[in-house]
């Protein structure tokens, strides 16, 4: 008879079948039942109804009856809690049973049956066999203060189990110690700051004595455990050292992992020229590589924490190269991760060996492995000079079998050797040539446009090649975008006669066709560059360029450091902080190595003292990608920058002050001209018009300054008016204006207590509007506001927010929130706060948006008395982001091109007529076209306020 | 710790399902803890939550359309740890940082125990052991902390008829307790054998990656010590072998010995003891010393890298004649004492996916065309020491157009050699039984070695 026939059972009216078969008098049938419906859980179905008829075959002497019975009930008594506290009598009764297994297993469901109602039963019995004197019980006990504890922690504190289980730890039975252990430290992770495992050397001694008589499971829980505490000196790390040693030959490989865990972070606190310290170096590296003839996905985790020990102390594993070399048959994963290791101790001396086996790696079949092998055969390059060579031509062999993928990873990698060792492997460009065409990735395009950019001179054909690039322009990612930019430019200081048109080109696709601010910016760096100073141009192009790091991917120092005391569990697997993946505030508590203290004052050298490694050897911090230098310098897709760490940030440091000198001096010369403007913020009016004016030098006229108007601070402000009345709030007079300044929206307050109360817990929120509104920020009144005050605050908005067209369409509901009450108020906002920076249309552009828009969406308006000439009403209007396209001038009346753009997207063009030469018609006529009429009406009331102001 | 415990078909259905902490399934089943004692819930929505984390795996993992990338998967917060045996799939889940080392080592002893129940690990032998299944998972996983998984114990209390708990008397109960919990948890006591007899076999495994050209890339054995002991009482065991440390050590006294023994001793580059050994003597003295488990159990694993023997060289010719022919030539020449012989040996040629035809001469043995494996296997049954071998074949090709190269996977060999690769030797296998009346000469002692291949590739 078997047990499988349970699963096939699918028939209608099963329920009632098993109902009446729970209820049978015969036993036997009674347990075929209770079988059947376990399956029946298992496989998913739903078997809730049954709850009643299950519980009542708990009476039963059968154990295995009795545990099938505590399975269902563990599943579906959340779903039924009251139904669940029939089953607590029994429960109680088997607590006392003399049978110690049916006491364990009464305790043991307890704690799993997650009830509330249920816990308060719980406390007797668990209390009792806490004590029990059998040890069976009392391990079975412990984990179950801890399953108290997750349901109801109050409960667990008031009734003082804590203190049992904290008893439970000098136990006579090394089993019950280390499950108390475990249960502690589970408990301890949800109180971060409580003295629970109250670690000292005393309880320590009686863990490491337990530790060499529990379980394989319980050895982990102790080491888990002694892993957090923090020995007062290097005599006490060196003897709890000299205890966990005898771990590292245990079959279990987790044990190992654990104990290698406890002695990678005590021996941070060890001296480095004690014999001992050299001694347990020694002791770690064979167990570490028996790791790996363990199961695979033992491996797996083996390797993934291999791979930071490694980072922490390469002096392990240096000599163990070929047990990383990669297998045929091994899984996918432990085949990458071997890789890696192997980049990473690749030295002179075994790096024939590593180029061999790396060429074997790249013709396998699996795509991401090859090509992580193509990639190491590069890091070989640039970390083992000596190798350079040979891993250029293994490369170059690589590049001859055409397989796409294999060239392409080649070329990515070729590009860093050049940066490695510049005028060196040159002639292999020809070779990278022949391939052009088969690169359809962006990095490896990037890379190639790269690499003829940067040797254009010893390129004859580097115009039609980067031209031929230039085509697809647009659908090209911005990675390739701003290389090819950078290479034209680099081509055109080479070869200035040549490529003049090429790099007017380049620069107009990327100034005016393209939505990116990164390559817009760049590309109005370099034309403004260029018009004014090709010297200085050409010195910050062609500037040399710093070393490239030898490692990459290396981890960053506190993260590895806090990595290591996390040996063998998820958060070394994944490379990541536990907060990274788990939810909550659960086993998140940040940890990090001990400081090194020294008993011997006198043997340590003050500079290792406080962080364990000596300065010289930490491996050099890379800086991040995007770091302003290397984008401008061009290096955006090379390798992370690091020379000598003290040259690298002098470097850096110019490179700030490069921009934020300039900028300071220009302020100094121009003190109404940017007033509180932020200097990064793109040009608000950078036209291509203007680039020939030289005013300024070298950087500082970068940013479009000068072109004209004085109050460049941005838009039109209103001034504020009171959008709630004291009356109406209960006090609380809010009047307030918006504002638009270099891109940012905001909403300027003034909340004024006019109540004798004090106000307090301000806060804001928007009803959904047309333009998406919303508060970028909470309203923060940081003090509470005392009666007859006044604050000012200026509320960030975005226009992220939810969307509904209102009416009227530039209308805002506000709801306003303090102490006392809430308030809602309505208010119309200006139009104009809504136009954006890069609301400028190119001509042809214009023209045929104009022709375009059906003549039904045009709309006239006129704008009376307003006595303004051409230039002064194109200034003006461009402050609040109106732009003008083109002026003509006919029959005596300049017409004005505008176009402008809303934030979400919406273009409108308009067409300013003004009679300059009519000293008596100060009217201006406007026609505004757009694809959405509605907005007209408002643009139209824009315009007004603007000029009219 | 370990939320919950999937066991999974081929096809992604759910064969056993056991759930130790809440937050496995979603964020709202945490949430509803909370309110939970506000009112009931409905079941199906319960059911529902634990539902997402099941099917979360089968829908990312198990019907994935890629290669398995990684044993460790993270989906929405909750992480699967996963093994496959056979088509069987067992995933441990967890929404915390767990000792990932641990759930991995915990899923292969599940495996074991459920093993040494009822067998090999297939849909129907779990389907018809569920309940035992179970059973066994509360015994070993207690709120997601392994307990004590070693089956000698468990099978004294978790048996396939259930036992009637009136039956046992006080002492049998507190027996099966105190070994479940006690220091020795492996061994029951009052064990009693007519004939103390031991046997002990030395596995090895012996790897090799070699070059083309016949240089070792890398070679290494792992042994196994494996013990079956069937002793009466609590014998003490102690263990002894050539391990050069050791001899070293007692070579001292008379440096005579040393210079003979030095030869014959071993450097273990690293090993491992079944958790009977007392590990902080071997770490002090370097003595193994135990009280084993009865029956069957693994002692020891070691590893060594150093002075090797390699039973077979592979001497591999690929000659490639047009595009549409492939001469190869493989010598095999056995590498040990005449008097020994080899078993078992069976070389595999890997052949070009387009291989149309194949001609084979052998020597020795046969050897015969696998289109469905993509190689020639030529087997051997026996071959003396010292001996050589010889193959030839001419493989016909498709004419292709695929533009990438044969990848030439390496020529792998398997075989088993009556010796011991890496030269171990037991020295000694002392019992000392103090309290009963048996001494050490009176136990019967066999020692076995074999010499298997593990990974014993040489390129081409």
């Amino acid at each position: 008879m078997t047990d499988s026939k349970y699963f096939t059972t699918t028939k209608k009216g099963e329920i009632f079948e098993l109902k009446a078969e729970l209820n049978s008098d015969k036993k036997e049938k009674k347990k075929e039942a209770v079988k059947k419906v376990i399956a029946s859980m298992t496989v998913g179905k739903d078997v809730s109804a049954l709850f009643p008829d299950v519980v009542n075959c708990m009476q039963t002497d059968n154990l295995e009856l009795k545990k099938l019975v505590y399975l269902y009930l563990m599943n579906y008594a959340k779903s039924q809690p009251d139904m669940a506290i029939m089953a607590v009598n029994t429960f109680v009764k088997d607590c006392e049973d003399p049978n110690p297994l049916i006491r364990a297993l009464a305790v043991r469901t307890m704690g799993c049956i997650r009830v509330d109602k249920i816990t308060e039963y719980l406390c007797e019995p668990l209390r009792k066999c806490l004590k029990d004197e059998d040890p069976y019980v009392r391990k079975t006990a412990a984990v179950c203060v801890a399953k108290l504890h997750d349901i109801n922690a109050q409960l667990v504190e008031d009734q003082g189990f804590l203190d049992t289980l904290k008893d439970l730890i000098s136990d006579s039975n090394p089993m019950v110690v280390a499950n108390a252990v475990a249960a502690l430290s589970e408990i301890a992770e949800s109180h971060p700051s409580s003295n629970l495992l109250d670690l000292n050397p005393q309880s320590i001694n009686k863990l490491l004595t337990a530790l060499n008589e529990c379980t394989e499971w319980g050895q982990i829980f102790i080491l888990d455990c002694l892993a957090n505490y923090m020995p007062k000196d290097d005599r006490e790390a060196q003897s709890i050292c000299e205890r966990v040693t005898p771990r590292l030959s245990h079959a279990n490989s987790a044990v190992v992992l654990s104990a290698v865990k406890v002695l990678m972070k005590f021996m941070e606190m060890l001296s480095k020229d004690l014999d001992y310290y050299g001694t347990l170096l020694k002791k770690l590296a064979p167990p570490l590589v028996t790791l790996l003839s363990a199961e695979p996905e033992l491996q797996y985790v083996a390797l993934r924490n291999i791979n930071l020990i490694v980072q922490k102390r390469p002096e392990i594993l240096k000599h163990e190269m070929k047990v990383f070399f990669v297998k045929y048959n091994d899984p996918i994963y432990v085949k990458l991760e071997k890789l890696d290791i192997m980049i990473r101790l690749a030295s002179q001396a075994n790096i024939a060996q590593v180029l061999a086996e790396l060429k074997e790696y790249a013709t396998e079949v699996d795509v991401d492995f090859v090509r992580k092998a193509v990639r190491a055969i590069g890091r070989c390059a640039i970390k083992v000079e000596q190798s350079a060579e040979r891993c250029v031509s293994t490369l170059l062999d690589l590049i001859q079998t055409k397989v796409n993928y294999v060239v392409q990873e080649a070329i990515v990698v070729i590009k860093d050797i050049f940066r490695k060792y510049p005028n060196k492997y040159e002639s292999v460009i020809a070779t990278l040539c022949e391939n052009l065409d088969s690169l359809d990735e962006p990095e490896a395009r990037a890379a190639m446009i790269w690499i003829v950019g940067e040797y254009a001179e010893r390129i004859d054909n580097a115009d039609e090649l980067l031209e031929s690039f230039l085509e697809g322009f647009h659908d090209e990612s911005t990675q390739v975008q701003l290389q090819l930019l950078t290479a034209i430019v680099k081509l055109f200081l080479k070869k200035p006669t040549e490529t003049q048109e090429l790099v007017q080109q380049v620069l107009s696709l990327a100034t005016q066709d393209s939505d990116n601010p990164d390559l817009r910016d760049r590309g109005y760096i370099y034309w403004r560059l260029l018009s004014t100073d090709p010297v200085a141009a050409k010195e910050v192009v062609l500037a040399e360029k710093p070393l490239i790091s030898e490692e990459t991917d290396l981890i960053e120092p506190t993260l590895l450091d806090e990595l290591i005391c996390y040996i063998g569990t998820l958060a070394s697997v994944y490379h990541k902080p536990p907060s990274a993946f788990v939810e909550g505030g659960r086993g998140v508590v940040h940890k990090s190595l001990p400081p090194r203290t020294a008993s011997s004052e006198s043997a340590e050298s003050p500079e290792t003292a406080p962080t364990g490694a000596p300065p010289g050897e930490q491996p050099d911090v890379i800086p991040a990608q995007g770091d302003l230098l290397g984008d401008l310098l061009n290096l955006d897709l090379g390798p992370p920058v690091s020379g000598p760490p003290l040259a690298t940030s002098s470097v850096q440091m110019g490179a700030v002050d490069l921009l934020g000198g300039g900028l300071d001096s220009l302020m100094g010369d121009e003190p109404e001209g940017i007033g509180g403007t932020n200097f990064v913020a793109p040009p608000t009016a950078a036209v291509p018009a203007n680039l020939g004016a030289p005013i300024g030098s070298g950087l500082s006229d970068l940013f479009d300054l000068t072109s004209g108007v004085g109050t460049l601070s941005g838009s039109y402000v209103a001034p504020k008016a009171v959008w709630l009345p004291a009356m109406k709030a209960k006090g609380l007079e809010i009047s307030g204006t918006f504002t638009r300044q270099v891109g940012s929206i905001s909403m300027d307050l003034q909340l004024t207590n006019k109540a004798l109360q004090v106000m307090t817990d301000f806060a804001i929120q928007f009803n959904r509007n047309s333009f998406g509104l919303a508060p970028a920020a909470p309203l923060q009144v940081h003090a509470p506001l005392s009666p007859n005050q006044t604050v000012e605050i200026s509320l960030p908005l975005s226009t992220v927010g939810s969307v509904m067209k209102m009416e009227p369409l530039n209308n805002l509901q506000v709801a306003v929130k303090n102490n006392i009450d809430v308030f809602y108020f309505s208010t119309l906002y200006p139009l104009h706060i809504l136009f954006v920076e890069d609301g400028k249309m190119d001509r042809q552009m214009f023209l045929a948006t104009w022709k375009d828009i059906p003549n039904e969406n045009e709309a006239q308006f006129q704008i009376r008395d307003c006595p303004l000439n051409a230039e002064a009403a194109s200034s003006k209007l461009q402050s609040s982001n109106i732009f003008t396209v083109a002026k003509r001038n006919v029959e005596g009346q300049d017409m004005l091109y505008q176009s402008l753009k809303l934030t979400n997207g919406i273009w409108v063009l308009a067409e300013l007529r003004i009679q300059p030469g009519n000293p008596s018609c100060t009217d201006l006529e406007l026609s505004l076209k757009c694809r959405a009429p509605e907005v007209s009406q408002h643009v139209y009331q824009a315009y007004e306020t603007i000029l009219k102001n | 710790m370990i939320g919950g415990l999937f066991i999974y078909n081929h096809k992604g259905e759910v064969l056993i399902s056991r759930v130790y902490r809440d937050d496995i399934g979603s964020r709202q089943a945490a949430d509803s803890a909370v309110f939970s004692s506000s009112g009931p819930f409905p079941g199906e929505w319960l059911e529902a939550n634990r539902r997402n984390a099941v099917d979360a795996f089968r829908v990312n993992v198990i019907h994935a359309r890629q290669q398995v990338r990684s044993p460790v998967t993270n989906i929405a917060r909750t992480s699967f740890f996963h093994v496959k045996r056979s088509n069987i799939w067992l995933a441990a889940v967890t929404k915390q940082n767990v000792n990932a080392a641990m759930v991995f080592e915990f899923l292969y002893k599940m495996c074991d125990v459920m093993a040494a129940y009822f067998g090999k690990i297939s849909e129907e032998n779990i389907k018809n052991n569920f309940v035992l299944i179970y059973e066994l998972l509360d015994e070993i996983l207690d709120f997601g902390y392994p307990q004590n998984s070693e089956t000698g114990a468990l099978k004294t209390f978790i048996t396939q008829q259930g036992i009637k708990s009136q039956h046992q008397t006080k002492e049998e109960q507190s027996q099966i307790t105190s070994q479940v919990t006690g220091q020795i948890g492996w061994r029951r006591e009052g064990i009693k054998y007519r004939r103390n007899e031991l046997f002990l076999d030395v596995l090895e495994s012996v790897n090799l990656l070699m070059s083309p050209q016949g240089q070792v890339l890398s070679a290494h054995v792992s042994g196994r010590v494996v013990m079956k002991s069937y002793l009466s009482g609590m014998p003490e065991c102690k263990f002894g072998m050539n391990d050069k440390i050791v001899i070293e050590k007692q070579g001292k006294g008379t440096a005579d010995e040393t210079s003979k023994s030095g030869k014959q001793s071993i450097a273990i580059d690293d090993c491992t003891f079944h958790q009977c050994v007392r590990l902080s003597k071997f770490d002090s003295e370097r003595s193994i010393s135990f009280i084993p488990p009865d029956g069957e159990f693994e002692l020891m694993r070691y590893r060594t890298t150093k002075d090797i023997i390699l039973p077979f060289r592979v001497i591999p010719l690929v000659r490639e004649v047009g595009r549409t022919k492939l001469e190869v030539k493989v010598v095999i020449k056995s590498n040990f004492k005449p008097s020994l012989l080899a078993q078992k040996i069976e070389v595999r040629i890997p052949t070009p996916l387009n291989t149309s035809g194949v001609q084979v001469i052998c020597m020795k043995g046969k050897a015969k065309y696998k289109a469905s494996e993509n190689a020639i296997v030529w087997k051997i049954k026996r071959m003396a020491g010292m001996k050589e071998s010889q193959i030839s074949a001419e493989i016909e090709l498709l004419p292709t157009n695929d533009k990438k190269k044969w990848a030439r996977p390496p020529i792998s060999m398997n075989f088993e050699v009556p010796f011991a690769p890496s030269g171990l030797k037991v020295r000694y296998l002392k019992v000392f039984e103090p309290k009963l009346n048996y001494s050490d000469h009176d136990v019967i002692k066999w020692v076995r070695y074999i010499g298997r291949s593990g990974i014993y590739e040489t390129r081409c």
